[in-house]
């Protein structure tokens, strides 16, 4: 104890925990791929006002199409949760409420993107 | 040190609302409801695997007017939380700290983010050919 540096005692002790740098990076490479996705995610979508099932799959499947959904779940799930995760270590202070809402952010973030993933392949191969 | 008397964040209610603030805290907002459009964006694309019956009912369902609210408040939380974003990239680099650039840069976002979504909309009603 006594022989342990300030900096090496306080290490680890914030709310961020040993991730930091990880988190913070990774926030900000999502967030640089979610700007052209989006923008492209967006147009597409206005295009399928009132689409019938026969055009949006077409358009799901069609040339480039799965791999951009695909890139946009990835980008935004993994975005989306490191953002609810530092909403919850600033603002959830109870323990067991805090580690238990980290658990099912992320296991929820996880289970829609595969999901979603799963989806667009299907669409994509149909049946 | 016992744990509770550690210094704590600023408490939010006393401070005199601010454009820097409240955009800050907007940033968040959005951020959280942008999550549960992300589970929207979800329903759509997996509702279409369900067959014609049910994607239609999904396309019903974010057609109808409260489905067109929800998704202009999306609109709009997705174009603020890209364009704030983008202002906090700008940061992360070292640029913009100045008070007058910081309000400046702001209004900006407030109003590309406006802009965006009403010009969204329109192109959404011109595609369904009517109100």
């Amino acid at each position: 104890m006594g022989l342990r540096s300030p900096l090496g005692r306080a290490r680890g002790l914030g709310s961020a925990k040993e991730g930091g740098i990880n988190h913070w990076w990774a926030e900000r490479m999502t967030a640089i791929a979610l700007v052209p996705l989006t923008l492209w995610f967006i147009a597409s979508a206005v295009y399928m006002v009132g689409a019938d099932h026969a055009t949006f799959t077409g358009w799901v499947g069609a040339h480039g199409n799965p791999v951009l959904l695909i890139l946009l779940t990835i980008a935004l799930y993994h975005h989306g949760q490191l953002g609810l995760q530092a909403v919850i270590e600033d603002y959830i202070h109870n323990e067991a409420i805090n580690v238990t809402s980290l658990v099912l952010v992320k296991l929820g973030a996880f289970f829609c993107a595969v999901y979603t993933i799963f989806s667009i392949v299907r669409l994509t191969f149909g049946g | 040190m016992s744990s509770d008397n550690r210094p704590l964040s600023p408490h939010l209610q006393v401070y005199r609302p601010q454009i820097t603030s409240m955009l800050s805290i907007l940033h968040r907002l959005t951020g959280i409801g942008l999550m549960a459009g992300a589970l929207l964006f979800t329903y759509w694309i997996s509702s279409a695997t369900y067959g014609p019956e049910a994607f239609a009912q999904a396309q019903a369902l974010l057609g109808s007017w409260l489905g067109r609210l929800v998704l202009l408040g999306f609109a709009f939380s997705l174009f603020y939380h890209m364009g704030n974003g983008i202002r906090h990239l700008a940061w992360d680099a070292g640029w913009g700290y100045e008070m007058q650039t910081l309000k400046v840069s702001g209004l900006i976002v407030i109003f590309f983010s406006g802009a965006m979504t009403i010009l969204t909309f329109l192109a959404g009603y011109a595609v369904r050919g009517g109100w």
